[in-house]
């Protein structure tokens, strides 16, 4: 008789699992495959207005992993050419987890030859940085990097 | 007297890409900060910089308080005619700073 209910609640927990499964289903897939903070994704829309942003051309160099996040070198070369005609017209650059989510803005004319800036930039935590360059067709591309930084910048005390 | 470094060569041949590298001193304060007593230590940051030749502009960047004490920027530009470069830095508390640089281009 003890056979019954152990297999009912077997039977229970067995479906129950699969709500949960087709539950947790759709959620999973809406999420983009990286999943961003809010303020991220309103800034790169911000610049967007919502086009899509192709991912490449755009290349962000920066160390994977930082030492001291209160002066990371950072490059963003986009290959593409500059004439007048076609050209990049700007670089924007976003993190994820500083309290702002914007880094700079770069302005870029024909008259540079080369789509190509270099700085230095503060990181607060370890985390994802987004670059996205603008075209002068209209068109958006990007490229992300993850960087871990084990001693982090912003927002420490001041002695 | 300024307290910016630029390294612009002093040559270039016509058509040339050279390398624009620009260094401002400035403590770029981010506001997120803490004093030992809790107050909040002011932001004093760099908002923007400008860098035009012979009185165009060519290249605007927009800052941050996510950018390193001591702003480094470096850009390109293509070498057509000679000139002189011209670079601004604004910020905020009223900061304003400039610097030039010339070129001579074959």
């Amino acid at each position: 008789m003890q056979q019954l209910p152990n297999s009912s609640r077997r039977q229970f927990l067995g479906l129950a699992g699969g709500a949960a499964v087709l539950g947790a289903l759709p959620v999973v897939i809406v999420r983009p495959a990286e999943a961003t903070p809010a303020m991220l994704a309103s800034a790169i829309q911000n610049v967007t207005g919502g086009a899509a942003v192709q991912s490449g051309k755009v290349k962000l160099d920066i160390p994977p992993l930082v030492e001291n996040g209160n002066t990371v070198p950072m490059t963003v070369t986009v290959a593409h050419p500059m004439a007048p005609e076609d050209h990049v017209r700007s670089i924007h650059v976003f993190n994820e987890k500083n309290p702002q989510p914007n880094i700079a803005n770069f302005h870029l004319s024909p008259h540079n030859g080369r789509a190509q800036v270099s700085t230095r930039i503060r990181l607060a935590d370890s985390q994802k940085i987004v670059a996205i360059a603008k075209l002068s067709d209209g068109s958006f591309w990007s490229a992300s990097v993850d960087v871990v930084v084990t001693l982090a910048a912003c927002t420490e005390e001041v002695i | 007297m300024t307290s910016a470094l630029i390294n612009v060569p002093a040559k270039a041949k016509r058509g040339d890409i050279i390398e624009i590298k620009t260094l401002m001193s400035h403590i770029m304060e981010t506001g997120y900060r803490h004093k030992a007593s809790g107050e909040v230590v002011p932001r004093n940051i760099i908002t923007g910089f400008t860098c035009r030749f012979n009185g165009n502009e060519i290249f605007r960047t927009d800052l941050f308080p996510a950018i390193a004490a001591n702003p480094f920027i470096t850009f390109f530009t293509t070498a057509t005619e000679s000139g002189k470069f011209e670079f601004e830095w604004t910020g905020d508390q009223g900061f304003s700073e400039t610097a030039s640089a010339s070129i001579s281009v074959e």
